[in-house]
């Protein structure tokens, strides 16, 4: 038999795992009343599910690892696809006619999901500038987005300035913490880096929680006025599609200037500095202004998307600025396969609208989602659509020419 | 000059709580370069795991120490199977690659681990009975020292000394040193490195367990989610102390526990993590390898 030897191997795992899961999946104590509810049942599931899982595990994990042998510098099918100007014009056109009538097929509901979808492409995008592109482990994203949501939900506030007018506000007063916090881990590397930038985040929610003359607390900020639109008032439906026209041009716009950037002078002194740091001193790259400018152009995004975030929502308090953000923010960037536009933005897409697809499982959707994180990273290291550098051609002038 | 003795009781606690599980940080971390997101979660296992033992113990009438110590290695043995499973998963198969994908797989693992005890157990605080065992001589001492307190503190101390001779004077522990310091090398000189992170994994998972028992019978309660804040602020203490370094996180264990204590105390309760993480970003910024990290030296 071709699959002898795995499926013995499954037999094995399957039997692991159904002692391995033993005390936390059949036992349940009530400690009150002291009894103990034996659930027998459970057992059957794990060990059938631990068998089929583990079978299929071994079986694409030796297609991987005997493929990586013969074919090392395979490209893959979907980065073909993307690549061939007969392909991605069309499909970007497509893409674009989809977009636009979007709000028209779908319901309301379905255009508030698509709209913190596109936020999460924002996000992703900026975050892609620090950790894509100038390899800047950052946990603390979430930071720069909370900035930009309280800086549009207070300043409103207090002062009862518009949206329009806070919306670059909130970008620059996260770009300019995006450089407080830029410098003091300029000396720092690679996951004491991680570390600093979660803890400004950690301070950065805790002050916002407890602080509650300045942040009113817990209960957060509520009754954030939307965008407005030349003085019309709008109703709630009418705003929630403009809110998703305004995130698509803001997508769009996200999207123009990263590519402009990582192509730019800047951007390859960014890729520079994440290969090799003392590599890219040497070449003549000041350091410091590299450094210092990734974060701020990252958290600028950031600061958008919290503006946008708080419009859209019309409240905002602490909670939706935990590290579990951050981590989903990261989780996009990498999925996505670090410094490729169209692999974050499809991942951003995927992780936003799959849990919300999900809810017919509602209780087991974050379960799925940290099984999906690991099955991906496991098959696919490198994300969806892993980036390639750009390459540049030598075009000789033809021979006929010459003559 | 009482409340300073409490207060600094109080940190030590905590501080050694932290340590026990930054050691599993910065053991993992010293042979792979990772950051073992799913630790906590281990941590939380253990303290689930401890008091579903524990209570089948207590209804076959068993009491006193020998629920503690049943309880103890279960826990312990079941904690570590874990680690070893979560790294053959999570891990193993991402080892080429680059190293941002298995700090992506360790974060999903985290989550999954997570709602896979909320699913199976359930999703409210459940009480956790008081393991320690009380004595004569424990009763005796505590107008100077709580007795739990005492007895996380020696028991820390106790398994850290222990882990420290291990990794000194056994045939173990020097492949372990062996691997963190040189991976490759170590290969060629015999070791066998895949039995080295496994266990590596499980002792980690191990020591983690152990804090969970004495971390949810000191506090009293657990549920799915203890595991996630305990959690960074290990990894907080593991990068205090010199990420890689086993005195490096005792020392940053305790260095923020007491910083937490003494923040609380005498400052304002509501930013007990604030301190914590100001104090990190201030040691960081003078000496940014830790403690007593060693500032390794860039080459091209």
């Amino acid at each position: 038999m071709k699959y002898a030897c795995e499926l013995k191997q499954s037999t094995y795992i399957a039997l692991w795992f159904i002692l391995l899961t033993f005390p936390i999946m059949v036992v349940k104590v009530n400690t009150i009343e002291n009894i103990i509810v034996w659930r027998w049942i459970n057992i059957v599931g794990v060990g059938v599910g631990a068998f089929v899982l583990s079978f299929f595990w071994q079986l694409y994990l030796r297609k991987k690892m005997t493929s990586q042998q013969t074919a090392p510098e395979k490209v893959s099918i979907l980065n073909r696809l993307i690549e061939n100007p007969k392909i991605y014009r069309p499909a970007l056109f497509i893409v674009g006619i989809f977009a636009l009538i979007f709000p028209a097929v779908f319901s309301h509901y379905q255009v508030n999901v698509m709209t913190t979808a596109l936020i999460y492409v924002m996000l992703g995008l900026g975050l892609n500038i620090e950790v894509g592109l100038a390899g800047l482990l950052d946990l603390g994203y979430v930071a720069f987005y909370a900035v930009g949501a309280y800086s549009y939900a207070l300043l409103n506030y207090h002062f009862g300035l518009g949206f329009w007018m806070l919306l670059p506000v909130g970008a620059l007063l996260a770009a300019f913490f995006g450089i407080l916090v830029g410098f003091p881990v300029l000396r720092l590397r690679g996951d004491y880096l991680a570390i600093v930038t979660l803890a400004f985040a950690e301070i950065l929610r805790l002050v916002l929680e407890n602080w509650n003359t300045f942040s009113f607390g817990p209960s957060g900020i509520s009754n954030i006025p939307r965008p407005g639109f030349f003085g019309i008032n709008l109703t709630p439906e009418q705003s929630a599609i403009y809110m998703y026209f305004l995130l698509i041009a803001l997508c769009g716009l996200t999207i123009f200037v990263t590519y402009r950037l990582q192509h730019s002078r800047i951007g390859r002194a960014w890729v520079a500095l994440r290969e090799d740091e003392l590599a890219c001193q040497a070449t003549g790259i000041d350091k410091t202004k590299a450094k210092l400018t990734a974060f701020a152009l990252g958290a600028m995004w950031a600061g958008m998307a919290g503006v946008l975030f708080a419009a859209k929502t019309t409240f905002i308090n602490p909670a939706s600025f935990t590290f579990m953000e951050s981590a989903m923010i990261l989780s996009i960037v990498v999925l996505g396969g670090m410094g490729s536009i169209p692999g974050i933005i499809l991942a951003a897409l995927a992780i936003t609208l799959l849990p919300e697809y999900l809810r017919v499982f509602s209780d087991y959707r974050m379960i799925l989602f940290g099984a999906a994180l690991i099955i991906i990273m496991v098959f696919r290291p490198g994300g969806l659509l892993a980036d390639r550098r750009k390459q540049y051609k030598f075009h000789q002038p033809d021979a006929k020419e010459k003559r | 000059m009482n409340f300073f003795w409490d207060l600094f009781l109080g940190g030590l606690t905590r501080g050694s709580i932290y340590a026990l599980l930054a050691l599993g940080y910065t053991m993992v971390y010293g042979i792979l370069q990772l950051i073992n997101f799913a630790h906590g979660e281990i941590y939380m296992i253990g303290a689930f795991s401890a008091l579903i033992v524990a209570s089948i113990l207590t209804m076959q009438g068993l009491t006193g120490l020998s629920v503690l110590i049943l309880a103890t290695i279960a826990t312990v043995l079941y904690a570590a199977a874990y680690g070893f499973t979560v790294e053959k998963i999570a891990y193993k198969p991402l080892r080429q690659s680059s190293r941002l994908s298995p700090l992506i797989s360790a974060i999903g693992m985290s989550i999954f681990l997570q709602n896979y005890v909320m699913l199976a157990q359930t999703s409210d605080f459940l009480p956790f009975p008081n393991l320690l065992p009380q004595s004569n001589f424990l009763d005796s001492i505590s107008s100077v020292i709580g007795p739990s307190d005492f007895i996380i503190i020696v028991t820390s101390a106790a398994v850290m000394s222990a882990l420290t001779l291990l990794l000194k004077f056994t045939k173990m522990g020097k492949a372990m040193r062996a691997t963190a310091q040189d991976q490759t090398m170590a290969m060629l000189t015999g070791v066998n490195v895949n039995r080295v992170i496994s266990r590596t994994f499980i002792i980690g998972s191990a020591l983690a367990a152990i804090g969970g028992i004495l971390i949810a019978s000191h506090v009293g309660r657990i549920n799915f989610y203890i595991g996630f804040n305990a959690g960074i602020k290990a990894f907080t203490a593991a990068v205090l102390g010199g990420i890689g370094s086993v005195p490096g996180a005792v020392l940053g264990g305790l260095v923020l526990g007491l910083a937490e204590s003494f923040g609380t105390g005498y400052i304002s309760s509501d930013y007990e993590s604030v301190f914590a993480f100001a104090l990190l970003i201030l040691i960081l910024i003078f000496k940014p390898d830790g403690i007593l990290g060693r500032s390794s030296q860039q080459k091209v």
